[in-house]
């Protein structure tokens, strides 16, 4: 029994069922990411004074993981274009390099939290830091779960090139379009709580 | 591969599948039929549950500070020492009563069950377009059930503060709040896999001919209810996240400062928002009751125009009103937050879309009742619970009206008014719809029918109850009788004048109750033993029926794929002896 | 994804590493105007006015939303529609309220 257009696009919508799926999925993490950030305004517009972001938080190391994150996000998509030119080898050097970017996130990120911690800045201290852990925490567990999902396609997950290419280079697109969301966020993150 | 297991494969492939062993072909399905019979019987049993929760709190309402019988004992000494119910047991089985019906019975029941199993059918498709994913929706949804079942054991109870959950009270609440809080998090989960599903089988996996105007109004209120769900849960669970911060990081999103309780300043850094919860909350938990209505209006539809032999009068208008009610329905939220304090700026915005949102409401209920115009009614069962439905959410939805009004609101917020208002769309409005389908499509899932002599047993004295249950919330609510407190008003001056009627109310709960077992006793019975009966014994034009005799598990669902010809109603066609043409029948005929 | 030639896959791939200087070099410009000291509204505006296109950059490119279909685009114009409306009922809720 085989599930029509998972691989070829339906002539009259002209996608395949899972890039319909990835959108829709991408339209629901809009309304959650939006939800916190209407928190945000709210709770920053509420409060009778609201510290600058830019005196507590880090801004060099987070300026450095906003390039860090638009880097993965060209090296995911050249992983993709690599795939659609046959050239295997090369979406593996370009994913693998997506997924050290993300590492390279994650890790100063977690020196930025550290840091905070060690000045016993915690998201009980006030409402400033309970939304930039918040923000911050669910963003990076979203880099963690498109990680676990590279992990997976470079390893285990790749055989299906082998024996589905065309199946396996959407699986690929599909990825790289909610890798690319994950990085649309922060761009909207970063300035809203280091900047302003 | 070796020879041996290549020949082994090809064998299996010319076979179509060789058997499954029974936990995959039964437990871990990735067929769209088990998985909507694992729903329903799954959310069924939490339908029961949560009605049982309510039989509960309505003896004390009826006979305060006496002791629960029968089952007094088993609450234990926690919840109602000598079986006399305390209020936090009050509490816990008012938020969980809530909770349990809408999110773990009726909308997996709607979605789960009957989305899952009729949607693939009557669009020609093999399966849903994601079967792995339906699986882990329901493995979401069970163990968020169980959590929340669960949560009824730990120290201090289920959770306690309403199905809404308003900080600071939730905040403060006691361990249960977490479990339900977590619990949330699976459910909301499960119904987001599946609404994505929902969408993408509805757009990509119609078959030939099947063009958006020939989809059976079943289809529709699926499609809008999946959009419902996909866009709206986010910002709950958003919600979620930001009071398991507050409970367990000790955060103040929602704490504002100088917070006093039990006489002591709370120790957290304050500057938070309650109303922030309220309107994240009610910006799912709005959209979420056209998530209840909706697919039971489907329901109807399919029931009404099967058994009046007839077209649905007004399908176009039925379409554009669902998709419009859809679309309006997540910009009406703050009337459940009139009396918080709002200015008549953004008070006349929200009574605004609220009263035109009745519209498209009374355009579908009005295309549903004109529908039996001159039709040729066969009241079996199904028929009896969709025709009941009508005059049920018409009195649900005109009490509505007030309540989106803020001047009447303020005397009606929060009072048995709201209750009865919101119980009659529900209740003789979407479990009576959710009845009819079983009934309905009971031949198609099993092949053989239910006792129509149970089912008219089932039907009649459950309308007649229901009415008894809910009608006279009105009156109390009109009076000042406010909701959710444990002495059912007795305090109040103004409500002694219709205390009485609690246990006129109490009283037609139980009798509801008593008026379940012969569908309980049908439906077990039926399974094993009811009249076998054809691939489609109700006459039904709708492609579940023609096209798909008796689908097999995890072989696809059709012999062939259907190719329609026509519109999903074509009953008494003109120019042709036939009395229906199904969807698929040969393009000349008719 | 038949239909794309070898070339345009090697001519999207110019436009990506175009679009990856823009992004790189609009952040550096993001954190140079934080320190310029404007007026609390300007100074949103202008930081959300960035973000915008840097977001829009890599959701029409990297994401090839200018080349998606009617289905795609109507979906995420119900969403920014709701999106605009979550973010600002409550914010006019609390601004309009009795005092």
């Amino acid at each position: 029994m085989q599930i029509p257009y998972t691989v070829e696009a339906r002539p009259d919508t002209g996608l395949y069922n899972a890039k319909l799926g990835v959108w829709l999925f991408l339209a629901s993490e809009v309304m959650l990411f939006g939800a916190l950030f209407s928190t945000y305004i709210l709770l920053r517009t509420g409060a009778a004074e609201w510290p600058v972001g830019a005196e507590i938080l880090n801004v060099p190391l987070a300026t450095l993981n906003t390039m860090v994150l638009i880097s993965s996000s060209v090296s995911m998509v050249l992983s993709w274009a690599a795939l659609r030119l046959g050239e295997f080898k090369k979406f593996r050097l370009w994913l693998g390099t997506t997924f050290a970017l993300g590492v390279g996130f994650m890790i100063i990120k977690t020196i930025e939290y550290g840091s905070k911690f060690e000045h016993h800045l915690y998201p009980s201290t006030d409402n400033f830091m309970a939304i930039y852990f918040t923000l911050t925490g669910l963003h990076g567990l979203h880099v963690l779960g498109g990680m676990i999902v590279m992990a997976y396609f470079l390893g285990p997950g790749s055989k299906m090139w082998k024996s589905e290419p065309d199946r396996f280079t959407n699986r690929i697109e599909v990825v790289g379009l909610y890798w690319h969301f994950v990085d649309l966020v922060w761009i909207f993150l970063f300035p809203t709580l280091y900047l302003l | 591969m070796n020879v041996l297991e290549k020949n082994k494969a090809t064998a299996e492939d010319h076979a179509g599948h060789h058997e499954e062993p029974f936990w995959r072909k039964y437990i871990f399905s990735q067929d769209h039929k088990v998985i909507g019979v694992q729903y329903g019987f799954t959310a069924l049993f939490f339908l029961l549950f949560g009605f049982t929760l309510m039989l509960i709190m309505r003896w004390q309402l009826a006979f305060p500070g006496k002791p629960v019988p029968i089952i007094g004992g088993l609450l234990g000494a926690a919840n109602a020492p000598g079986g006399i119910m305390l209020p936090e047991f009050y509490n816990q089985l008012g938020a969980m009563h809530g909770t349990i019906m809408v999110f773990l019975g009726v909308v997996p029941i709607l979605v789960g069950a009957f989305g899952n199993y009729v949607v693939p059918l009557q669009i020609g498709a093999p399966d849903m377009a994601f079967p792995k994913l339906n699986m882990a929706s329901y493995w979401c949804y069970l163990p968020g059930g169980l959590i929340m079942l669960a949560s009824f054991f730990v120290p201090g109870g289920a959770a306690n503060s309403g199905w809404t959950s308003y900080p600071p009270l939730s905040n403060i609440a006691t361990q249960g709040q977490t479990w339900w809080l977590v619990g949330m998090i699976f459910l909301i989960t499960s119904s987001l896999l599946g609404s994505v599903n929902f969408i993408v089988t509805i757009f990509q996996l119609r078959c030939e001919g099947l063009t958006f105007m020939r989809l059976p109004y079943m289809i529709w209120s699926q499609l809008v209810t999946a959009f419902l769900l996909l866009l709206a849960f986010p910002p709950l669970e958003a919600a979620g996240i930001l009071q398991l911060m507050d409970r367990v990081a000790g955060t103040s999103f929602f704490m504002p400062s100088g917070l006093v309780v039990s006489g002591e300043i709370l120790e957290v850094a304050g500057g938070g928002n309650p109303l922030l919860w309220q309107h994240l909350f009610w910006f799912l938990a709005h959209p979420e009751v056209y998530v209840l209505i909706l697919p039971a209006m489907g329901i109807v539809a399919e029931v009404i125009a099967n058994n009046t032999r007839k077209p649905l009068w007004g399908y176009n208008a039925m379409v554009y009103s669902g998709v419009f009610l859809g679309f309006m329905s997540f910009i009406v939220w703050a009337h459940h937050m009139f009396l918080t304090g709002m200015g008549t700026a953004i008070s006349s915005f929200f009574q605004t879309t609220t009263m035109i949102i009745s519209v498209p409401s009374v355009v579908i209920l009005t295309a549903l009742l004109m529908s039996l115009w001159g039709g040729s009614i066969r009241f079996n069962t199904p028929m009896l619970f969709a025709l009941a439905f009508l005059p049920m959410f018409g009195i649900g939805g005109l009490t509505g009206l007030p309540l989106g009004l803020a001047p009447s609101d303020i005397h009606l917020h929060d009072t048995y008014y709201v209750i009865g208002h919101f119980h009659y769309v529900v209740a003789p409005g979407t479990i009576f719809a959710i009845f009819a389908g079983i009934y309905y499509w009971f031949p198609k899932i099993t092949g053989r029918q239910m006792s129509e002599r149970l089912g008219k047993l089932h039907f009649w004295p459950s309308f007649i109850f229901i009415n008894g249950v809910f009608m006279p919330m009105f009156i109390q609510g009109l009076a000042g009788v406010s909701r959710r407190l444990y002495d059912g008003g007795a305090q109040y001056t103004h409500a002694k004048d219709v205390l009485h009627w609690n246990t006129f109310i109490s009283m037609s709960a139980w009798m509801l109750m008593v008026a379940q077992i012969p569908f309980i006793i049908n439906l077990f019975w039926s399974i094993k033993k009811g009249a076998k009966v054809g691939a489609n014994p109700w006459e039904a034009t709708t492609l579940e029926w023609s096209a798909a005799p008796s689908p097999p598990i995890g072989h696809g669902n059709f012999p062939q794929i259907p190719v329609v010809t026509r519109g999903p109603y074509e009953y008494s066609p003109p120019g042709t002896d036939k009395t229906f043409l199904p969807q698929d029948a040969a393009a000349q005929e008719g | 994804m038949a239909g794309h030639s070898a070339e345009d896959i090697k001519k999207e791939t110019r436009v990506y590493i175009l679009v990856f200087v823009a992004l790189a070099a609009l952040t550096l410009v993001t954190v140079g105007v934080s320190y310029l000291d404007l007026s609390g509204g300007a100074a949103v505006g202008l930081a959300l006015l960035i973000a915008t296109i840097k977001g829009s950059l890599v959701a029409a490119y990297f994401m090839h939303l200018l080349s998606e279909r009617k289905l795609v685009y109507a979906v995420l114009l119900l969403t920014v529609v709701f999106f605009v409306a979550l973010l600002f009922l409550p914010l006019g809720g609390h601004a309009d309220r009795l005092r």
